[in-house]
């Protein structure tokens, strides 16, 4: 959802600015509320923004420069950490398997949704039903969901069992136990989980489509499939631009999907680590390397911050034609 | 989501009520007739592909020990469902303790989060004040640093305050999430400002006009921001595993990584266990989907 809040945010500030100029807490008059009240509004959403995420944030930046465990504060040692990372291999590897994510997850989640929102985005009957179905594995937790799949991609599971029934296959093929398919399925989880999720951004932006474009084009006699190209698709941009960077952000944070499924392990030979399971596990204990875990945690907060910056870019280069 | 909105755009972009004169009227009724059936047959199968996978492990786990789980073709009905899977994994697991513990979880994060989101989004959208932007700025400064970059650190800020292994520390982190804050932060922005305004001459302080005019009318924004806190509190797995090691403090999620660890054996057990996990929210979304869909939309028509 964060999509379209961001999406909104500046279209509703302009809004404020211009059209609502006269509204009553723009006026000069005299104001029915003292100085604190807005700030007693204010005080519980603030304050645990600043306590759990602001200041945990500055404390991460802070670490990532110490060589800090979990029982010693540690001291400053510059770009130490930095330097041990260009040297770890699993640092590699996660950042390999993260940039097959975004290369395998980003191109599906941008555009199947945007197929299921046009599906569901002309009421019919029990058109309601679908929208709720199609959310379903959005609701269901990444553990409940890693575990489901992990009966069905099985040795044993319903479809190495389906298609051996189907004569496809003599040998099961070893979803979870191969470096590479492993990584695949993990991809089809986070497809399938995130179809609904984007459906509905994408529907509630369909629903800003003017009506008269259509109908314009209908009128110049293009077809279902061109109003699309020509209609639909264009006004769709922005939020297809947010939504890659949103799925791409999330690819880099994927952590139960992979974790569930391999069982605990990483894939065979921790060949399948990201960089959350490396942060959690470098840091993760009494003796736990929680400097070098929140140097890492800054390689995750800055590719995650700059593939958003980047494709926030790439949008506000083009000119929208709306 | 059946027209519990007046919503202009959506409902007639390709079926308009009476067709246009213009146009050859019997050729468009069949073409659209068999894109009637492809586009339910399209439905059909997506539903399938979305549901098929929460059928077959509710089938498992409706299988009793007697029947073979890895028969070959696979069967989807079980031979003679039971019950008893659920109740085993209730004696092999505190299963509902966890349960519980989940519980108690997602309704504090539900309300602190309502409470919080909706107070800090009025204030932001409704409140005129020195310094607003700059509180705006931190809402979206946390949006965007992932909970995954700063839990090392929040991990380091339970231990120094002895909040570990407490259900405490799983809620703090969550307790009002940024992204909550700006999407009712974006309901009280398209509000309309005529009703506030008129409270206002009638001498309503900023409360009663925060109560009895502003959330009123942001219901559905409401439940959105309830549904997402309690999903993301429910569902919530990376956390609670860094939070919690003693089992009595254990969430579901927790619990079922650790069922699937003991008794890899058991995939009946395995199933009952997600069941448990999922059946309860699939209920509650269905409950307020309706709330839930035209929240969604309210948000974004206005904008």
């Amino acid at each position: 959802m964060s999509a379209h809040v961001l999406l909104r945010d500046r279209r509703s500030e302009s809004t404020t600015a211009g059209v609502r100029g006269g509204s009553p807490e723009r006026r000069s008059g005299p104001r029915m509320q003292g100085a604190a009240t807005p700030w007693l509004f204010l005080l519980p959403g603030l304050a645990a923004c600043l306590i759990f995420n602001i200041y945990p944030f500055l404390n991460t930046f802070l670490l990532a420069f110490t060589d800090a465990r979990t029982i010693s504060p540690g001291t400053f040692t510059g770009l130490d950490n930095f330097a041990r990372m260009a040297d770890d291999p699993r640092f590699w590897l996660a950042l390999r398997n993260g940039a097959l994510y975004v290369i395998g997850v980003v191109p599906p989640l941008v555009f199947l949704p945007l197929l299921l929102a046009l599906l569901v985005r002309d009421k019919g009957p029990g058109i309601g039903f679908f929208r709720t179905v199609f959310y379903t594995p959005v609701i269901a937790s990444a553990v409940v969901v890693g575990l489901i799949w992990t009966w069905l991609l099985d040795s044993r599971g319903l479809v190495n069992g389906t298609l051996e029934a189907l004569g496809v296959l003599k040998d099961p093929i070893p979803f979870l136990t191969d470096e590479w398919l492993l990584l695949a399925s993990a991809m089809v989880v986070t497809i399938w989980k995130g179809l609904g999720y984007y459906m509905i951004i994408y529907l509630a932006t369909l629903g800003r489509v003017p009506e008269e474009l259509h109908e314009a084009a209908q009128v110049d006699g293009a077809g279902a499939v061109r109003r699309f190209f020509v209609v639909t698709l264009p006004a769709m941009r922005t939020t297809m631009t947010l939504i890659s960077a949103l799925s791409a952000v999330a690819a880099f944070r994927v952590f139960t999907e992979i974790f569930i499924l391999s069982g605990d392990t990483a894939g065979p030979g921790g060949r399948d680590v990201t960089l959350v399971m490396l942060i959690r596990e470098v840091s993760a204990g009494l003796n736990g390397h929680v400097g070098y875990g929140a140097a890492l945690s800054l390689v995750l907060f800055g590719l995650t911050l700059g593939l958003l910056l980047s494709v926030l870019r790439l949008q506000t280069g083009r000119k929208d034609p709306r | 989501m059946t027209g519990t909105r007046t919503d202009p755009g959506t409902p007639s972009s390709s079926s308009p009520p009476a067709p246009r004169p213009a146009r050859p009227v019997a050729k468009r009724r069949v073409g659209r007739r068999t894109r009637t059936v492809l586009r339910y047959a399209l439905l059909l199968l997506i539903m399938a592909i979305s549901v098929g996978p929460f059928l077959w492990q509710l089938s498992t786990a409706l299988k009793g020990i007697g029947e073979d789980i890895y028969a070959s073709p696979p069967r989807f009905v079980p031979a003679d469902p039971t019950l008893g899977n659920f109740v085993r994994v209730g004696e092999v697991l505190p299963v509902w303790g966890y349960v519980w513990n989940s519980v108690r979880v997602a309704l504090a994060t539900v309300v602190l989060n309502v409470v919080g989101a909706s107070l800090a989004g009025y204030a932001l959208a409704r409140l005129r004040f020195r310094g607003r932007r700059a509180a705006l700025g931190v809402f979206i400064l946390a949006l965007l640093v992932p909970g995954e970059a700063i839990m090392v650190a929040q991990f380091l800020m339970m231990r120094s305050v002895h909040l570990n292994d407490t259900l405490v520390a799983v809620v703090l982190p969550g307790m009002v999430g940024a992204l909550n804050v700006l999407l009712m932060y974006n309901a009280f922005l398209a509000q309309s400002t005529q009703i506030d305004e008129a409270a206002m001459i009638d001498g309503a302080n900023a409360w009663q006009r925060f109560t009895r005019v502003a959330l009123p009318s942001v219901k559905g924004t409401i439940a959105v921001v309830a549904i997402f806190a309690f999903m993301g509190a429910w569902d919530d797995f990376l956390w609670p595993l860094i939070v919690l090691s003693d089992p009595d403090y254990y969430t579901l999620t927790i619990g079922l990584n650790y069922l699937k660890g003991t008794f890899v054996g058991d995939q009946r057990l395995i199933a009952a266990g997600t069941i448990i996990a999922v059946a309860p929210l699939i209920l509650l979304f269905l409950t307020l989907q309706r709330y839930f869909f035209r929240g969604v939309n309210e948000g974004a028509i206005k904008g």
